[in-house]
């Protein structure tokens, strides 16, 4: 490994960090379309695409050749910068936000002391894309998806922030390296078991905040044909699609760092040093099939019930469970 | 070989501003996708084609008017908690050292704030019409 010690300066080590976030977020994005039809295919009995390479599996390549290839039309009367600036808007946390998650020990791109602040900063600019998606196009249909988008994604903000506090305060920082050291030791010590209330409001804040259903109301193929995304096609209507999976992807990884124990091995002698990665990576996908899941099994809530879940139900839970987990920690 | 990029005992700020770097890259990443895609893309536009999609009809009317905000209140009150967040996130992350006081003084925040939210809930304010 000398040789490749030239990799470790700085310019290299950032382009590497720049080069490795990238790969992934694009690859999350083009697998998680193909499991996502995939599994659509077996839960409802069929075999998903399997026409394209062995099994189906170059479907993505195709997808994106297709998507490449297509005319890029935008409305007449949109305005062009707020239009394709959205996409960009979309891009950058769910690609970003992967800089602080740690995959393995010592394997974390920046590793720096207020990660999960950065993270809850960082992912509001989605909501940011959304509107400038909806605005921009100048369409009736996407403002009104616009619209909802930025009421759904603003009020499950709160509970997904307050659900960290109890993680934060159990570790005593705001790292996200922290977070995960502290849950080592097997699987009875990852904040799931401690914080079990806040993983299911964070759970469910984060199928909100990455618009799948039962809350995909913004896009609302049956009833306003798209959403905020009506007017896109071709590449651009490829890259908001590419952010919206791999923000799925994110925010798995965030969930399974925060309240599974990132890539702490379940049991102490499944302990594999620097291939941790590889429970890292278990649970990813693990908590992404679970996402997929419950998409193809509910049906989708109505705005009202989904504000009333937002602000009457998940937020004074949160509170309440803040009271308790601080009271547990002054007693024991 | 270290695998971890950007270490925290970097000079304070550095890690930002690499951070920040990255989001421009990003950023410029997403825009050579959007130019080549139009580089590789045909265009052949035509009025008909750059008309607003409005499920196959003319588009009657304009969006950009004056349009009911209905999630304003929601806004005001997410603001509210935001800063609230951010005020209990230093709480939180010193709170195993902080004790009784601590605790105390987490519940006179949070227990106005609920009175707040409960205020709202009450009038009627969280209803979405």
């Amino acid at each position: 490994m000398e040789f490749l010690n030239f990799l470790n300066q700085e310019p290299f080590r950032f382009l590497l960090a720049f080069g490795v976030v990238l790969f992934l977020t694009l690859n999350l994005a083009a697998i998680l379309v193909m499991g996502e039809r995939k599994v659509a295919g077996y839960i409802q009995l069929r075999y998903g695409p399997n026409r394209v390479g062995p099994r189906g599996l170059l479907q993505p390549l195709a997808d994106i050749i297709k998507l490449f290839t297509k005319e890029n039309i935008s409305p007449g009367k949109a305005d062009l910068w707020i239009f394709l600036g959205a996409p960009i808007a979309m891009f950058i946390p769910v690609a970003a936000v992967w800089l602080v998650i740690p995959f393995a020990p010592g394997a974390v791109v920046a590793d720096i002391n207020v990660a999960i602040l950065f993270f809850v900063a960082v992912t509001s600019i989605g909501a940011l894309g959304v509107i400038m998606a909806g605005y921009g196009s100048r369409s009736n249909f996407s403002l009104l998806g616009a619209l909802r988008g930025a009421a759904q994604m603003i009020s499950y903000e709160v509970p997904l922030i307050l659900s960290l506090l109890g993680v934060v305060m159990l570790t005593g920082s705001l790292s996200l390296v922290d977070v995960v050291n502290a849950q080592g030791g097997g699987f009875w010590n990852w904040y799931v078991v401690l914080q079990f209330p806040m993983f299911i409001v964070f759970y469910i804040s984060a199928l909100a905040e990455t618009k799948r259903v039962p809350f995909d109301l913004p896009e609302g193929e049956s009833e306003i044909v798209g959403g905020y995304m009506i007017e896109y096609s071709g590449m651009t209507w490829g890259l908001i699609q590419a952010a919206e999976f791999a923000g799925m992807g994110l925010m798995s990884g965030i969930s399974v760092t925060l309240f599974l124990g990132g890539w702490q091995p379940p049991l102490e002698f499944l302990d594999l040093g620097q291939f941790n990665w590889v429970w890292f990576g278990i649970k990813t996908a693990l908590i992404m099939f679970t996402f997929q899941w419950i998409r193809w099994s509910l049906p989708r809530l109505r705005m009202d019930q989904l504000m009333d879940l937002g602000w009457k139900v998940m937020v004074p839970l949160t509170l309440v469970w803040l009271v308790i987990t601080a009271a547990a920690m002054l007693v024991f | 070989m270290t695998l971890g990029l950007l270490q925290q005992e970097m000079a304070y700020g550095t890690v930002y501003l690499y951070v920040g770097i990255f989001m421009l890259l990003i950023v410029g990443f997403v825009a050579t996708v959007l130019v080549l895609a139009r580089l590789i893309a045909p265009s052949r536009s035509s009025k008909t084609k750059d008309q607003t999609y409005e499920t196959g009809e003319s588009t009657v009317t304009d969006p950009w008017r004056p349009f009911p905000v209905r999630y304003y209140v929601f806004a005001l009150t997410f603001l509210i908690f935001d800063v609230e967040a951010l005020f209990l996130f230093p709480w939180a992350v010193i709170y195993q050292g902080l004790g009784l006081y601590g605790f105390v003084q987490m519940l006179i925040f949070v227990t106005i704030l609920s009175l707040g939210l409960v205020y709202e809930w009450k009038k009627g304010a969280l209803k979405w019409v």
